[in-house]
């Protein structure tokens, strides 16, 4: 038998009972709708973590004093960047890097203080907080600009506002306690609301002026291209600079990096567990579809059809109906997901999300890579599944199902 | 016809299930699978929600705090609860003679921003005045001092630091700190503190930022008086947070400016965070949950369909097509009593598995130490984890079965019995 009338067979088949068809048909849509839905949203959520976290960080990379990590103190900067390290970070592979004074402070109002990290940035490349996050006052001008800019929480935190003066001190390498009474020049808003309330900038070179380091810094935060492809970025940033401690996103914050890479095995997971479901249904239909014909097959087998053509009537059953569930199923996420681009707003649970450390909007992300693994498990599985009621209907003795009523 | 007699009834559904006894297995199977999964998945939900709260709770905040109403908003120095340790004197004497509850254990804090310098460096710290003797049974920092001791003298000049902080401040046991900071009455607060106690927890964060000292000393250091910031209340039972924050409050209730929180309101995020948590999983169960009873409608819908004749002949004989919907009913009430028995078995004994062995999979080291968790996850087996997936499975199947019921309503029974 060719393969254009086993097609045919198995296509007419399957709408002989077309109610039953139709059932399995919205199962296998809903449950590969369920996977790429379910796979989109929360890829979506880790991709909020860890953009929220690599703007809280901030960059794709940091560079630090060997010692800063563990002891984040003013002892432990380094010296600006050397001209093969500047090399680097000016190849096309980096976006955008930034140099940054950061040493712990305090900042006091006249009603309150605070620990503070004090960051001095050069403002015409700054990384995480930038021009656009200011809700009051102005950003920062240069590198010599005398003004803070502190977080509206804090601000809160401190009963202080725009324009005044508070006092920020810290200590200088030779331990003395260095202080300064700046002007808040801008106040910003952060994603997580922790970062509102812990950091405070000014220009990087006041900053060192102040703090008496020189022209010597703490970090450098690099932005590649792409988040998860830094390989080759991190190598050559490590050959320049290599008296430095290097680290990418998922070394700085660990839960991130983990919760990254566990990913594409939760993805799997999830399409493995709602197949299982479904397997049952499909496995039923096909047994109560080779039920039914029992006579029919025993008959085909009689007048001398090989047993091959049975299994494979019945697998292009499967595969035919796999099909047209499929493409429904994707048909249906693509819809869902469209509407949904916009982002879910989760802000009645806000704290919830920054204590995973996720804004309150939550958008989808769509990966091909989790679409075709989806497709490429119902297909497969469901063909495999289908196998077992084939072989029992091509095995049938043909006088016995001929004889059934 | 008899069929209003139940027995018999029975006795037709139980048979007719076994007409087919390999497309009942296979449907049984699905809710089968289900159950046992969403009995495994909810015990592991629950079991990791409890370790999150509780450690959260005994770290951070306990279950219940009395503040002064501004001071959740507005953690200030001068939010503070008057005679603060009398008032905890007689919540305690009041609530523990009221023996509604377990082993009650309040004790009073207060907390202050402040600057502390070793000999080389200074740290900004959010330092906690804590009574010595009560502490203890309230967090658990208490029990993880590494080297040297816990606080013991409420009035004494001592502290005790995380591992990460006294790494930084490189000090040791015996070694003082200088700490400046501003007093209650927005004096300048200068007092010096010995370091008599290292602790470690094993989150970096919480060795880096948490720091006690005897509330006694932290009194006058911040010109506080006899105020502090909190009376934490903490009961051995966390199912009794909800009947005592309301008999607090009543006990407080002529302190205008003071308010009973419980944990939920002082850490709204970890309840939200569990929320999402459940709602997401939620999700999945009921996809779960849909696609058995696809499963469902398909068998039942089927078994209507091939047994169209009988029926025929059934209603031609005088069985009213009610009955047969009730039949038909019934029998997917029998397959999904299978179903949820057999899958509340199989996913308790999975489940019990490893609620002994704990679960420990890559990355949980790093997620136990950002929730507070501990670093194996034990699910929890309760009546809510082993019913809740099973019964929204069973629901699913039963609704399932009115489509092929109510077909069985408007049967012909001529045209039923001339079907093939």
């Amino acid at each position: 038998m060719d393969l254009h009338s086993i097609a045919t067979l198995a296509w007419r088949n399957l709408w002989r009972n077309y109610r039953r068809t139709l059932i399995m048909l919205v199962a296998v849509a809903v449950g590969a709708w369920a996977m790429i839905f379910l796979t989109a949203m929360t890829r979506g959520m880790i991709d909020n973590m860890v953009s929220s976290g690599i703007a809280t960080l901030p960059g794709h990379i940091q560079i630090h004093h060997p010692q800063y990590r563990d002891d984040p103190n003013i002892e432990n900067s380094m010296p600006p960047p050397d001209t093969t390290l500047l090399a680097a970070l000016d190849s096309t592979a980096v976006e955008r890097w930034s140099d940054r004074v950061r040493v712990s402070a305090v900042v006091a109002s006249e009603r309150d203080s605070r620990g503070v990290l004090l960051l001095g940035i050069d403002p015409s490349r700054a990384l995480g907080i930038t021009a656009a996050d200011i809700v009051e006052g102005r950003f920062l001008q240069s590198s010599d600009d005398k003004g803070l800019i502190i977080g509206a929480k804090l601000a809160r935190r401190l009963e202080t506002d725009l324009g005044k003066r508070v006092v920020v001190m810290s200590q200088d390498p030779d331990n003395n306690v260095v202080d300064r009474g700046l002007r808040i020049v801008g106040i910003f808003t952060a994603k997580l609301e922790s970062q509102e309330e812990s950091q405070v900038y000014t220009g990087r070179d006041y900053a060192q002026k102040m703090l008496n380091m020189g022209d010597r810094i703490s970090e450098i935060a690099v932005h590649g291209h792409d988040y998860n492809a830094l390989a080759t970025l991190a190598q050559d940033l490590a050959v320049a600079a290599p008296a430095l401690e290097l680290l990418t996103w998922t070394e700085l914050d660990p839960f991130l990096g983990i919760t990254q890479q566990m990913m594409d095995s939760v993805v799997f997971i999830y399409v493995l567990v709602i197949f299982s479901a479904l397997s049952f249904g499909l496995v039923n239909t096909l047994v109560m579809a080779i039920f039914e014909r029992t006579r029919e097959i025993g008959l085909m087998l009689a007048l001398g059809m090989r047993p091959i053509s049975i299994v494979l009537q019945t697998v292009a059953e499967a595969l035919l109906l796999l099909t047209l569930g499929l493409t429904l199923g994707n048909a249906l996420a693509a819809l869902t997901l469209w509407l949904l681009a916009a982002g879910i707003d989760v802000s009645a649970v806000a704290e919830g999300m920054a204590m995973i450390g996720a804004s309150g909007q939550l958008t989808p992300s769509f990966y091909w890579q989790d679409l075709i693994l989806a497709n490429t498990v119902v297909f497969i599985l469901g063909v495999l599944a289908s196998l077992l009621p084939a072989w029992r209907a091509s095995h049938l003795d043909p006088v016995t199902a001929l004889t059934k009523n | 016809m008899p069929l209003a007699n139940t027995r018999l009834t029975m006795n037709l559904a139980w048979r007719n299930l076994w007409r087919h006894s390999r497309r009942t297995w296979l449907t049984v199977g699905a809710m089968v699978f289900c159950n046992a999964l969403l009995v495994f998945t909810v015990s592991t939900q629950q079991g990791s929600y409890q370790s999150m709260i509780e450690n959260s709770l005994n770290l951070f905040i306990g279950q219940l705090q009395v503040q002064h109403t501004e001071y959740l908003a507005e953690p200030k120095l001068r939010y503070s609860i008057p005679q603060a340790t009398a008032l905890a004197q007689q919540l305690r004497e009041s609530l523990n003679a009221s023996n509604t509850f377990a082993e009650l254990t309040i004790a009073t804090r207060a907390s202050a921003f402040a600057l502390a310098s070793s000999d080389n460096r200074s740290f900004g710290l959010q330092i906690s005045g804590v009574e010595p003797s009560r502490e203890p049974g309230l967090s658990s920092l208490p029990g993880q001092i590494a080297e040297g001791r816990y606080l013991v003298d409420f009035d004494a000049s001592e502290i005790v630091i995380g591992k990460v902080l006294a790494r930084n401040l490189q000090v040791g046991v015996g070694d003082e700190i200088t700490l400046l900071g501003s007093g209650r009455d927005s004096s300048f607060a200068a007092g010096f503190a010995t370091v008599v106690g290292i602790f470690d927890s094993g989150v970096n964060d919480i060795d880096r930022a948490m720091t006690q000292m005897p509330l006694g000393y932290f009194q006058s250091l911040f010109a506080m008086q006899d105020q502090a910031h909190s009376i934490v209340i903490s009961s051995a039972k966390l199912t009794e947070a909800a009947a005592l924050q309301q008999q607090t409050q009543a006990l407080i209730s002529h302190h205008r400016d003071l308010a009973a929180r419980d944990w939920d309101a002082l850490l709204p995020g970890l309840n939200q965070a569990i929320m999402s948590d459940m709602l997401s999983a939620g999700f999945i169960y009921l996809v779960l949950a849909v696609l058995v009873a696809f499963s469902v409608l398909n068998t039942q819908l089927m078994s209507v369909l091939e047994r169209t004749r009988e029926f025929g002949i059934l209603t031609a004989l005088g069985v009213r097509p009610g009955q047969l919907g009730t039949l038909v009913i019934l029998e997917t009430l029998i397959m999904a009593i299978i179903g949820l028995v057999l899958g509340i078995a199989f996913g308790f004994v999975l489940t019990s598995w490893f609620s002994y062995s704990g679960i420990a999979f890559e990355g949980m080291e790093e997620m136990a130490s950002k929730f507070n968790m501990a670093s194996r996850l034990y699910p929890k087996i309760t009546l809510l984890s082993l019913t809740f997936g099973p019964i929204v499975v069973f629901i699913g199947c039963m609704l399932a079965a009115i489509y092929p019921a109510l077909r069985l309503l408007s049967i012909e029974p001529v045209e039923a019995m001339r079907a093939a």
